[in-house]
């Protein structure tokens, strides 16, 4: 078979790592694609012989980027290991602690992430497509307040967890140290300023996106749009959590698939391997694998912010809940299938964890001297499942008597979209290559973009880890000869 | 160094924690970039690896290299950049001494494979399909990078000029990494950038005589807020590691878990915690000694070598043929 190839690697502005192969037909067209993640570390096999109480700890090296989502589902996880039930301060401290993550790691992906797509603009040069050029284009006083909610968020989360990055905080039964009122009162103003600084934020998205009839085309275009099953974690109302709660699934149509405890999420996802990635593809269990496409009689689901908008029926904020409504006005109802809106269903959620954190900031409990009780029982084994920002994140332990782990499995939130990730890369590629069509770098940077509004973290995936090549188009014979290169550089041929 | 020197950033194996743990530079990220020219960091900026290859050797005057390595595409990376940068660092604990991932060097590829790939509650893969370095699919033929039975650090890649400590690297810490790089105030190459003083000598807790008659598990115990966890029978490893963090885990009353590594001096951190330990248990018998760790450290490898196992005089679990590991070329000069 005579096939072309080109390569996209690394997949910068990625969290992690991670290759795209696309394979043309003679004819020029997209035959396949293929987003490879080249790297794995084994937690889930050297963290047998390990102390439980050490996971937290461990596991947050999944993920530098969220290692707060690590921290407390494998705190959970030690709950239900040690059959210990955290005081209810405990909780309200985990999910205040966690409401600030989320907040932060939301606004790091509009503004540096995802947001150069669009802030800047997808045609724009590779130089610019960057935090910088977000700076650039939306001015100092802007930036000014990225950086200061980003500051602040990092402040909050070492003043709670003791750092930055990696807290060592959570513990079976609780926390170790709970807040007092003076860090209680910087906790609660800091927080008004995020709700601030959201609505702010989904301002500008307003403004710059859905003020501008090209990207709006983009956002719904055939391109950018997959119909799939939507996981997400939602409270007793259905409403969306993101420290505690039931899974529920959502089908393509949008109606209830399953509800069920976290604790039972094997008996409804599985996992696929493929020989080309380090990287495993869940799907529903029930369903079954059906290969790379969408659709009701497909198990690929996604577990992503809009995911989590669509397996809920409403934000249990008011002005998030506002938002909430608008975007499905917007967007012609529920289920949301434009890959790209997810940018604006992380925006509602930004809000939501903002208004969430001033909630629990003057919460009465919130400074309650209850933040830990000690676990008396034998331990054996416990799952433990949080809404990680890039989608459900499952940690399940088991260990011998002394709290030894004797066995570890993790779901984590990126893994949950790989299917659904290569299916939009594909058909992206294939709306955007065709016949005739010169393969330009911001064609590239839109196949890009098609996974980029998924925040794959492919770091936190590969506790699964990946490599570097150049954004270089090669296309080659079957027999591996070089026919032409076009590159962002240009380097000739070798 | 020119006014503009040129910066690369790079991520091997591991978290992201290194980058994110820059970014909390906070406004002072403006001065890096002001007083840098970045000219690789793939996780925020769209520049790919054939640029780098690309680039006369020597041209980059600062990689900041995080990650430990653990595949041939890691390797060639580090090889590549070691070549192209005038002072490499490694930067944070995987690249400086293995961190966690390097736990799995308690055990193998074939095992991690069987776990992960096979074994798994959630995986169905009945037919025991693991990943391969070349797969032939509908005709199309893909690579992975060979995935190596051991984690090595940088050091024990290619040479390091600088090494920065922490998992990761505390933002103040960076800093002082910059300014002394920009001022060429850098110590002697092949230096650990950082304090000469431990963990202990920034935690605020008071410290008395200590006299451990059992280790208690962080779960077992709600420490007093105010004594040397140590001293309450805690495994605090802040004895053996390096300072530079402000002791942060015992101000939110956890114990210290080493991720500074060993403080100046100290060859093998888990050595130098062995015998900060042994010096505090209150027993003479040898029998004693060994029930009260024994019962108290149910994991002396996982403690004692949490984060610097493949840098450590250990290494790894046990010496496994290593037929593998694909040495692979430099990489070309640029033409």
């Amino acid at each position: 078979m005579s096939t072309r190839r080109i390569s996209i690697d690394p997949v910068t502005r990625l969290e992690g790592h991670g290759k795209i192969d696309i394979f043309l037909t003679d004819e020029g067209d997209v035959a396949e694609a293929f987003l490879q993640i080249p790297e794995l570390r084994g937690f889930e096999r050297f963290c047998v012989g390990r102390p439980a109480e050490d996971m937290p700890n461990l596991t947050s090296r999944i993920c530098g980027v969220c290692p707060e989502a690590h921290h407390l589902a494998s705190a959970k996880a030690l709950d239900a290991l040690f059959h210990v039930d955290p005081p209810p301060t405990a909780k309200k401290l985990r999910e205040l602690f966690y409401c600030i993550f989320y907040a932060t790691d939301h606004t790091t992906h509009f503004y540096a992430l995802g947001g150069p797509d669009f802030v800047v603009g997808p045609d724009a040069p590779k130089e610019e497509r960057n935090i910088l050029g977000v700076i650039k284009k939306v001015g100092m006083e802007i930036a000014g307040r990225v950086l200061k909610m980003r500051a602040e968020g990092h402040h909050l989360i070492e003043m709670i967890g003791g750092r930055k990055v990696h807290p060592n905080w959570a513990l079976p039964g609780g926390v170790s140290r709970g807040l007092t009122e003076e860090q209680r009162q910087e906790i609660e103003a800091r927080g008004r300023e995020a709700v601030e600084f959201a609505r702010f934020s989904m301002q500008l998205f307003n403004q710059i996106v859905l003020g501008n009839r090209e990207y709006v085309n983009l956002v719904t275009s055939d391109a950018y749009t997959h119909r799939t099953y939507n996981m997400g974690m939602v409270d007793v109302r259905n409403r969306v959590n993101f420290y505690d709660g039931t899974i529920r699934i959502v089908g393509p149509d949008g109606r209830e698939y399953a509800r069920y405890p976290a604790k039972d999420y094997a008996d409804h996802v599985a996992e696929h391997v493929e020989p080309w990635s380090y990287l495993k593809f869940p799907y529903l269990k029930k369903i079954g694998w059906k290969g790379f496409v969408d659709g009701e009689e497909s198990g690929v689901y996604k577990a992503t912010p809009l995911s989590r908008l669509n397996a809920a029926d409403g934000m249990a904020t008011p002005l998030a809940q506002e938002e909430y409504e608008r975007m499905y006005d917007a967007l012609g109802g529920k289920p949301v299938h434009y890959t790209l809106a997810t940018h604006w269903a992380r925006l509602i959620e930004m809000l939501y964890a903002a208004e969430r954190w001033v909630e629990l900031a003057t919460d009465p409990e919130i400074t309650g001297p209850d933040y830990r009780v000690l676990p008396t029982q034998t331990p054996d084994e416990g799952v433990g499942c949080v809404e990680a920002p890039r989608g459900t994140l499952t940690h399940h332990y088991w260990t011998d008597a002394r709290g030894i782990l004797t066995r570890m499995n993790l779901v984590v939130g990126t893994t949950n979209n790989y299917a659904p990730i290569s299916l939009s890369i594909k058909k992206a590629a294939q709306n955007l290559i065709r016949r005739g069509t010169v393969v330009t770098e911001a064609l590239l940077n839109r196949v890009e973009m098609a996974f980029r509004a998924y925040d794959p973290c492919f770091g936190c995936a590969t506790h699964y880890l990946p490599g570097q090549m150049p954004l270089t188009v090669i296309i080659r014979a079957a027999d591996g000869t070089v026919l032409q290169r076009v590159g962002r550089a240009g380097p000739p041929a070798t | 160094m020119s006014a503009q020197g040129k910066l690369a950033i790079y991520w091997a194996a591991s978290c992201g924690g290194c980058e994110i743990s820059i970014l909390t530079l906070n406004e002072k990220i403006l001065d890096v970039a002001a007083a840098f020219d970045i000219v690789f960091c793939p996780c925020l900026m769209d520049t790919k690896v054939r640029d780098i290859e690309a680039l006369p050797d020597g041209t980059i005057d600062v990689c900041l290299f995080n990650g430990a390595i653990r595949t041939s595409e890691q390797e060639y990376m580090a090889k590549l950049l070691r070549q192209k940068s005038k002072v490499l660092v490694a930067f944070g604990s995987c690249a400086h001494e293995g961190c966690i991932p390097g736990l799995a060097n308690l055990t193998n590829r074939q095992e991690v494979f069987e776990t992960v790939y096979c074994d798994s509650v959630s995986t169905d893969n009945r037919g025991r399909v693991i990943p391969l370095p070349e797969t032939r699919v509908n005709g199309f033929h893909l690579t992975l990078p060979v995935f190596y039975d051991t984690v090595r650090t940088l050091g024990q890649t290619v040479a390091v000029d600088y090494y920065l400590p922490g998992c990761p690297p505390e933002a103040p810490r960076i800093w002082d990494a910059v300014v002394a790089i920009l001022e060429n105030k850098l110590p002697p190459p092949g230096s650990v950038i950082g304090a000469q003083t431990t963990v202990c000598d920034e935690c605020p807790r008071t410290r008395n005589e200590k006299k451990i008659r059992s280790f208690k598990r962080t779960w077992q115990i709600i420490p007093d807020a105010d004594t040397c966890l140590l001293e309450q029978g805690l495994v605090c490893s802040g004895p053996a590691t390096r300072a530079g963090c402000e002791a942060r885990c015992p101000q939110v009353h956890s114990p210290c878990i080493g991720c500074y590594g060993p403080n100046a001096g100290v060859e093998d951190f888990g050595a130098r915690l062995m015998s900060a330990l042994a010096s505090v248990i209150d027993a003479n018998e040898p029998e004693e000694i060994e029930r009260i760790i024994q019962e108290g450290i149910p994991d002396p490898v996982g403690t004692f070598y949490r984060f610097s196992l493949p840098h450590s005089l250990l290494r790894r679990a046990a010496r496994v043929p290593d037929a593998e590991r694909h040495e692979l070329p430099l990489p070309k000069p640029a033409q």
